[in-house]
């Protein structure tokens, strides 16, 4: 039973190797290397695609929508962060600073109208990356009625029907079983969409996100599985929390194409997020990436993250920051200092809107408690 | 018995004696216990470098060096899972669920292998752990970081479940579980880590030092699991509360000058039934508190008990005050939460019955 199933296997492969080259051939990326011959290729094929070229290639005004959406969740993250010191933010607040080329690079190479995304706790920059309204983001984590959840979910449970974004998940790694799930839909309603599932470093050590992976490859499921590999689960270091610290060969043994990607460039993530995601599109099953990153700030704002040096956050800031980055394309091509201080002033002004909003809407009312548990009220 | 042990930390403060908050009981009690013992493991999430989120650990990695106390990845099923084999294999692990919320992955490891490998193996192989977790709400944790799933454990047949409300308590308790031959789950109330809280939440917390309960003598003590612990003596009626709860409860008859008897139950299971039913017998009237979600929780058990055993004593229905039969929400924590003012209500209906 066991030989021919192999030999079936390996024909199927083959022929999807060939379709994939085929495919790069036509398409105005540059071909990955060939694949006669070469068992794993599909394994490593996207990420040969995306090390050719790694940058995307963006005009001046996607470049400058990068920047200010980024600026945005810095922006709000920070303020967050105030209002948290305040009290006006209560229990687990995990914020995004470092972080935004990930969500932003990706996001923006989503199909709005079909495709679906979900995420772990740290989840505000997703979705400030959607256009979603940041005055009812700032409610929710100030616990208000007016907020997206309605002040029931708080900083690491809100959602969007409008844009498919299914949350914002307080348990570590649970949302990628979902990823599946979502996945899973989307092949079965012939909808076009993919499922994107972030997770993090921490998370790639869970046991359901191995039992998805297989999944998703056995039945080729229309999910990109994203680890947002930041060096740190909570307080434990990527190097002693996980035996394969190269989190995109994870996938290898399920047989899921990985790539290993900067997360400190959009551009580089938007490149490899187009590579991922026509793969995906294309009918040949999940994709793994791994986007290495870094928090700037702890885990939570509880932690003071006293397992890292601060000289190892400065570098990070000094030599990699994703907004800096842009910043100085966006100089090289003609912007001014000028130019970007009045869009840094306008989103500072924004993001203090959303605090006074989220500030002066009034907590939901106590009968709020028992709606939203089951169909009907009880 | 359950009056001895309350009297021991009072004749200790007397003594002028060292006091503690329940994360320095907690850590004391394992610290003594991994001193004596070089089969006791502790494990979890950033328990080692870091100490514990709540810091319970805090100091026992240098102690005790990397391989007894070490940190895990993000994988509860796979720490209760070692746990049991390890267990199994003649070690006493103390793993740490970081927090109850994420104990559901571990569920399986828990309830099949845990609680039923000395049944199944005829008492060949046990399963001695103590799985650690914080629990319970009042810091505005939300859904995913403030529920009290005490009852699912208690429902297991095998696993006994503890839950201490006072830093005496709770490193004489600790100190038990670890030397209990069965799988213990012992959730600690993280609201009451570092101060007892009366429910009063806009009112300022008192610190632990200034508590009673507060003085934890130094060396090893434990206090027996399947005792009751009474608070404080009383006619009116019983009420019975463990955790966060007994101090709630405890602050509300203060406050109302109810003369009520307090049990605070210590451990579920084993339950000191005896001491339930005693104190209901004499007092006629029973109201129960708890934090954890209504239907089918530890208080549905209790009510059901003592009406079976006091039936014919009672002169009141049986009250539950606990939270509602809803997810813990992130805003509205102390609508949710059962405080002073549910508690009050309980207790003038049942002393007017």
């Amino acid at each position: 039973m066991a030989k021919p199933a192999r030999t079936r296997k390996t024909t199927a492969k083959k022929a999807l190797a060939k379709k994939a080259a085929t495919k790069k051939a036509s398409a105005k990326k540059p071909a990955a290397k060939p694949a006669a011959g070469d068992e794993d290729f599909v394994l490593h094929s996207l990420q040969d695609a995306h090390e050719k070229s790694p940058r995307y290639d963006a005009s001046d005004d996607e470049l400058m929508k990068f920047y200010e959406q980024m600026l945005l969740i810095r922006r709000f993250e920070e303020k967050a962060g105030q209002l948290y010191g305040l009290g006006l933010i209560g229990g687990f607040c995990h914020l995004y600073i470092g972080q935004e080329a990930v969500a932003i690079g990706l996001q923006s190479a989503l199909n709005n109208d079909t495709d679906s995304v979900i995420t772990g706790y740290r989840d505000h920059g997703h979705m400030l990356a959607y256009g979603i309204d940041p005055n009812v983001i700032m409610a929710e984590l100030t616990g208000r009625q007016a907020g997206i959840s309605k002040g029931k979910g708080g900083s690491m449970h809100m959602f969007s029907t409008e844009h498919k974004f299914y949350g914002g998940h307080g348990i570590v790694g649970a949302q990628v079983a979902l990823g599946g799930g979502l996945a899973l839909a989307h092949q079965y309603n012939e909808d076009g969409g993919i499922c994107l599932a972030y997770f993090g470093d921490g998370a790639a050590n869970q046991g359901q996100v191995y039992e998805t992976f297989n999944m998703a490859a056995l039945w080729k499921l229309p999910i990109v599985f994203v680890i947002e590999n930041n060096g740190y689960a909570m307080g434990t270091a990527v190097k002693r929390s996980s035996a394969e610290t190269e989190f995109y060969r994870r996938g290898t043994a399920f047989r899921i194409p990985g790539m290993d990607v900067n997360g400190m460039d959009v551009l580089e993530v938007r490149n490899a997020a187009e590579l991922a995601f026509e793969h995906v599109r294309g009918g040949n099953g999940p994709v793994l990436m791994e986007l290495n990153t870094y928090r700037y700030r702890g885990h939570s704002m509880s932690d003071p993250a006293k397992y890292r040096t601060r000289e190892e956050v400065q570098e990070k800031r000094d030599h990699h920051d994703p907004i800096e980055g842009i910043k100085k394309t966006l100089l090289e091509r003609g912007k001014t200092e000028e130019d970007l201080k009045a869009i840094d002033k306008a989103i500072r002004a924004r993001v203090a809107e959303s605090a006074d909003f989220a500030e002066n809407s009034p907590e939901p009312e106590p009968s709020e408690l028992y709606t939203d548990v089951l169909v009907e009220e009880y | 018995m359950s009056t001895e042990t309350q009297n021991a930390p009072e004749a200790a403060a007397e003594n002028g004696e060292r006091r503690l908050n329940m994360i320095e009981a907690i850590n004391e009690a394992l610290d003594l216990k991994m001193s004596e013992d070089p089969d006791i493991i502790v494990m979890g999430e950033d328990v080692g470098y870091f100490g514990g989120v709540f810091r319970a650990t805090a100091g026992l990695q240098e102690k005790h060096g990397k391989s007894r106390v070490f940190d895990t990845p993000i994988s509860e099923c796979g720490i209760i899972g070692a746990a049991v084999g390890m267990g199994a294999y003649g070690l006493r692990p103390v793993p740490e669920i970081q927090f109850a919320d994420y104990i559901y992955p571990g569920l399986d490891q828990l309830i099949s292998e845990a609680a039923r490998l000395r049944y199944r193996s005829a008492n060949d192989y046990i399963a001695p752990m103590t799985v650690r977790s914080p629990f319970g709400g009042g810091i505005f944790g939300g859904q995913t970081h403030s529920q009290s799933p005490e009852a699912l454990f208690a429902h297991v047949a095998g696993l006994k479940t503890v839950i201490p409300a006072t830093p005496y308590d709770a490193k004489g308790l600790l100190i038990a579980a670890i030397e209990d031959n069965d799988p213990v789950i012992f959730f600690e109330p993280k609201r009451i880590y570092n101060a007892p809280f009366t429910g009063y939440y806009d009112k300022p917390v008192e610190p632990w030092k200034k508590h009673r309960d507060s003085v934890v003598p130094e060396g090893k003590y434990s206090i027996p699991l399947g005792k009751a612990r009474i608070v404080q003596e009383g006619e009116a009626l019983t009420v019975i509360a463990y955790g966060t709860m007994v101090h709630v409860a405890e602050a509300v008859c203060r406050e109302k000058g109810v003369d009520a008897e307090i049990i605070d139950l210590r451990t579920i299971v084993p339950l000191d039934i005896e001491a339930i039913e005693a104190s209901v017998k004499k007092t006629g009237k029973c109201l129960i508190v708890h934090e954890a979600t209504r239907t089918a929780g530890f208080g549905a058990e209790l009510s059901a008990l003592v009406t079976e055993r006091c039936f014919y004593h009672l002169e009141a229905p049986v009250e539950r005050v606990t939270g509602f039969d809803t997810p813990y929400p992130h805003s509205l924590e102390w609508a949710y939460f059962p405080g002073p003012v549910r508690i009050g209500e309980a207790l003038d209906r049942i002393l007017e019955a």
